[in-house]
């Protein structure tokens, strides 16, 4: 019952969010949150840790840009080619990387991530190299629905996130989802018990993969640009970050997660310049340059005291209040 | 004569400075391996404090007067305990869990660790040079080889070999072996493991401090230097097999002469052919070259 | 519980909120650059200090509008420039954008930019698709481009004797430009390129190209690279005795990577840059304004930063508003004369036209007194070194 209020509520705030804060930036906090929420399901509910998500989030997102800037598709097909191409690279990622288990397994899947990224470097026309895709164009939904009005298009992006979100809570909630819990806590009982884990894994892996690819594809129409930023390994390390931050294995923690990592890359500059002007403290205006520290501290302090996440903690906090 | 249509005197030549990045490559992962070998940590603060041995080498010089042989003792020695701090107060408490914490933390030490000496130094680089008695070159016929970089494999190849004689084959590198698995059973003989445990960390991150100090002349010495590598020696230790020194060491050497013939061949992908040949080793042998999966 | 993860978001929700101003009573400059990675030197803080510079050359205000300044730092970031640079100017009241380094953010800039309809000075960025492929109304290319790095150094060393090269090239889109750039200027100029090899970005180890570079003959070695790539070839140079036979070119090399190599290495080394801090008594007076405060000498970039400031601010207070199309129409009639360019000229393509410079690094034994570099060898004259409207492909200069 909570949970449902906890959901109304939040859906609330991000309808009037547009009214309040900038929808540019909230559709951008939107796709990272997708994003988390897409890898978690990996790591959180499957207990899979791949080092390499970066590759399908870039990816998706130069195809989905390709096909509308180049191939002149509409806006739902130009989402779709994305979430395919993701899909497509995250079976065949997975497909190699199922086969061993833990450390080797993450590492097999930064491998291949990083090879993707010399792929997207060299592929000059298709993607730009460093200069990145430029001038993606938003196009109409449905042909219906001017998407160039910032507003309209974080409307048309939080109904994505919302129809994605939705997907993950019935899947962790699915016997699919329960096998996969199975898989997590307990592989070798789950094969005891008759289950085709690799089959499972792969299945969870591709769609983690596509849902990452909504997120990124998404994301390119929002700004209209990609950039090999998206591909690099330490968008695979922001998401590890944004999904340990929020809580690992729990359905809201990657949102906050995405939002509060999302905040400080974007926002930490202008704090500080507040605090500066607020306190009169001259160095509070250097902050903005210190965005990776900031974020190695947080690294530290979560890993050392708060390894269950933001909303982890909560969880736990709120069960030992239950009156027993 | 020629190869593939590449002169041989060009291969050979190749190959030589293969071997002359792989003993670097080797001596970079034997701190990565030493520390997860033993302690099951994936150090990724690896990359950050072979930046800091550098550094420090450099500080020395331009501060203090010291000259670099002088740092080839004093900077590991810094870095080293600079490890033990870290690893007594922030790192044992993580030594019962999963293994990605451990990664997490030193990563986010990373990200401090550079930051905090780019906010001081920019990222431009010190001026480094090549020591005096070791400056110049000698002919070898088919290329002219600088002598610092024969000092480098020497001293790689020494540091190397002699970590892994005193890891598997001495009683010392038996405790420390015992140690970390079993603990208890090693304390009820009467020896301190946690003091042993800080001490393989602090002589693991000193080995990176090291590799610095030797990479100092001919890389350019700036904060975010340690960032290309890190990932290469992860490669290199997961090929060899998480675990095994003599996996890194001669992964390391193997790697070097790969990437030496791929410069020639395919020069553009030789920063990334070592993830192909990470895939197709995981691939046909589980725990690596030499690991043993556990 | 979940109350509580929602007041978290709604807290930080009210943080973005907009603070909408009305950009009529103050002239608003905005700085997006990279203040912490790879291009922290050349531009970075020490850009935010020129610009500040000019403001305060200005007077502060112009014809009773305060001058405000606002900078950030897109941490090589394309989504956090063009995410920046939209929100400042749909909330902050933006009226112009300078955008440091990294052509990938500075293309997203741009593109926002000519959205909202402001003007944007692009600095830092190398990339001469800025002023060709995706040039705009409201985008102007100050400092330079690869087009004119590669013309300045390619004809020039040319002139100067230097007939064959072997080139050096960083595997990305700048370095392949620079590469070919600079080898079609050198084979027009009756020069041969005797081959070349491309190596991943951030290489660490370069003597296996240097190698195969000294094997090719050529006397001239092109660096089709940049940054921390330059610096680590120019010591393995060094070190594998490949100066002694062969001159260097470094096709882009800023003051500071000289510095942080010092002269023992570079000296004799050929480079080309827009502007020199020692080059005259109006550069040497800034400069050391600048060094007063950042205790370096400024690159071609921070002096930039400063001019573009400058010019803009001249330019609002001629044409007594800050409309972008008014003020754009003043920058491309009149020239720039200042410390950084003398007859600079703002084309219809955007591409500011200044002269470029062919310098050679001093030996220890020639420098007088710290940062004391360059010898100037040669001036291009700027319609030499960029492009020319015959070969433009920017599709409001036909």
């Amino acid at each position: 019952m909570n949970k449902k209020i906890g959901y109304l509520i939040a859906f609330a705030i991000a309808v009037a969010a547009p009214f309040v804060g900038y929808p540019v930036f909230l559709s951008k906090l939107l796709c990272f949150a997708l994003f988390a929420c897409a890898f978690n399901l990996l790591i959180g509910f499957t207990g899979l840790l791949s080092f390499g998500h970066a590759a399908f989030f870039g990816m998706a997102g130069y195809f989905a840009g390709n096909a509308l800037k180049n191939w002149g598709l509409p806006f739902e097909l130009g989402l779709l080619v994305g979430v395919a191409a993701g899909a497509l690279i995250g079976l065949l990622m997975g497909a190699l990387a199922i086969r061993r288990q833990g450390i080797y397994f993450s590492m097999i899947t930064l491998a291949l991530a990083q090879m993707v990224y010399f792929g997207a470097l060299r592929a000059g026309e298709f993607t730009g190299g460093e200069d990145g895709l430029q001038g993606v164009p938003r196009g109409r939904l449905l042909g219906m629905v001017d998407l160039s009005n910032d507003t309209t298009l974080y409307f048309v992006v939080l109904g994505i996130c919302v129809l994605a979100f939705a997907l993950i809570v019935r899947t962790v909630h699915s016997p699919f989802g329960q096998v996969l819990k199975a898989i997590k806590e307990n592989e070798p009982r789950a094969i005891s018990l008759g289950y085709d884990v690799d089959k499972y894994k792969l299945l969870a892996f591709v769609l983690s993969a596509a849902l990452a690819a909504l997120a990124g594809a998404t994301k390119t129409v929002v700004l209209g640009f990609e950039t090999l930023t998206d591909v690099h390994w330490t968008m695979s390390g922001l998401v590890i970050l944004m999904t340990l931050v929020g809580g690992m294995g729990t359905l809201a923690g990657p949102m906050l997660g995405a939002i509060i990592i999302i905040a400080l890359e974007n926002k930490l500059g202008d704090w500080g310049t507040l605090l500066a002007n607020v306190t009169g403290v001259e160095w509070f205006n250097t902050i903005g340059e210190a965005v990776n520290m900031v974020v190695g501290l947080i690294f530290i302090i979560c890993v050392l005291s708060f390894r269950r996440g933001i909303i982890g903690e909560f969880i736990a906090l709120a069960g030992k209040k239950k009156p027993v | 004569m020629e190869i593939f249509g590449y002169p041989l005197p060009m291969i050979m030549s190749q190959l030589l400075l293969g071997l002359v990045n792989g003993s670097f490559y080797a001596m970079l992962s034997l701190g990565l391996a030493v520390i997860f070998g033993l302690l099951n940590v994936i150090n990724f603060s690896h990359g950050a404090l072979y930046m800091m041995g550098a550094f420090l080498a450099w500080m020395g010089i331009e501060y203090c007067g010291l000259n670099y042989w002088a740092m080839l003792v004093l900077a590991p020695l810094i870095v080293g305990v600079f490890g033990v701090v870290i690893e007594k107060t922030m790192l044992r408490h993580l030594y019962k869990l999963d293994h990605l914490y451990g990664l997490l933390l030193t990563f986010g030490i990373t990200l401090l660790v550079e930051g905090v000496f780019r906010s001081f130094y920019g990222v431009s680089g010190q001026p480094f040079q090549v020591p005096e008695a070791l400056a110049g070159a000698t002919d070898l016929g088919f290329m002219v080889m600088p002598n610092y970089r024969g000092w480098v494999v020497l001293a790689s190849l020494v540091v190397c070999l002699s970590t892994w004689f005193v890891i598997e084959k001495t009683k010392l590198g038996a405790y420390l072996r015992a140690g970390t698995e079993n603990p208890k059973l090693v304390e009820a003989f009467g020896i301190n493991v946690p003091l042993m445990v800080t001490l393989t960390y602090g002589f693991g991150v000193a080995l990176a401090g090291f590799a610095g100090v030797l990479a100092a002349p001919i890389i350019q010495v700036q904060p975010l230097m340690g960032q290309n590598l890190i990932i290469v020696v992860f490669a290199v230790v997961v090929i060899g097999g998480m675990g095994s020194i003599m996996g890194s060491i001669l992964t390391g050497l193997a790697l070097g002469v790969i990437e030496g013939l791929t410069k020639v061949f395919y020069p553009e992908f030789s920063s990334t052919v070592v993830f192909l040949v990470m895939v197709v080793v995981l691939l046909l042998r589980p725990a690596g070259l030499f690991g043993k999966e556990k | 519980m979940k109350i509580k993860s929602i007041t978290l978001a709604v807290a930080a929700c009210a943080s973005f909120s907009a603070h909408a101003q009305i950009s009529g009573d103050t002239v608003k400059i905005g700085f997006i650059t990279d203040m912490s990675g790879l291009y922290t030197d050349i531009d970075g803080a020490g850009g935010a200090e020129a610009i500040k510079m000019a403001i305060a050359d200005a007077g502060g205000n112009l014809n009773g509008k305060k001058i405000e300044f606002i900078s950030a730092d897109h941490q090589n970031k394309a989504d956090i420039a063009a995410s920046k640079a939209r929100e400042w100017f749909d909330q902050q009241g933006v009226d112009m954008l300078i955008g440091g380094t990294n052509s990938g953010a500075n293309l997203a800039m741009a593109k926002v930019a000519a959205e909202k309809k402001k003007i944007f000075i692009s600095i830092g960025a190398g990339s001469a698709r800025l002023t060709n492929e995706e040039c705009t109304p409201y985008t102007v290319h100050y400092a330079y481009d690869t087009i004119a790095l590669a013309r300045g150094t390619g004809g020039a060393i040319v002139k100067q004797g230097g007939k064959n090269w072997y080139f050096m090239t960083a595997d990305y889109a700048f370095g392949q430009s620079l590469e070919k750039d600079t080898s079609d200027l050198v084979k027009s100029a009756g020069g041969k390129v005797l081959g070349s090899v491309k190596h991943p970005l951030s290489a660490s180890d370069f003597s296996s190209f240097l190698l195969q570079a000294q094997a090719s003959g050529a006397q001239i070695l092109g660096l089709a690279n940049a940054g921390g790539d330059a610096i680590n070839s120019i010591k393995a140079a060094n070190e594998f005795g490949v100066t002694k036979k062969m001159k260097l070119a470094g096709l882009l090399i800023f003051i500071n990577d000289v510095h942080s190599l010092g002269l023992n290495l570079t000296q004799g080394m050929y480079l080309t840059d827009g502007w020199y801090w020692d080059a005259n008594e109006d550069t040497r007076a800034w400069s050391k304004r600048y060094f007063a405060k950042m205790k370096k000498e400024p690159s071609m970039l921070q002096a930039a930063d400063y001019s573009a400031a400058g010019n803009y601010l001249k330019a609002v207070k001629a044409v007594g508003s800050d409309d972008s199309d008014k003020v754009m129409a003043h920058l491309k009639a009149n020239k720039i004369n200042d410390m950084f360019a003398k007859n600079g000229v703002i084309r219809p393509d955007g591409r500011m036209v200044h002269d470029m410079y062919l310098m050679e690094v001093k030996k220890p034994s020639e420098s007088k007194y710290p940062w004391d570099y360059y010898k100037v060898v040669a001036t291009i004259p700027g319609d030499q070194a960029y492009a020319t409207k015959a070969e433009t492909k920017c599709s409001l200069w036909k």
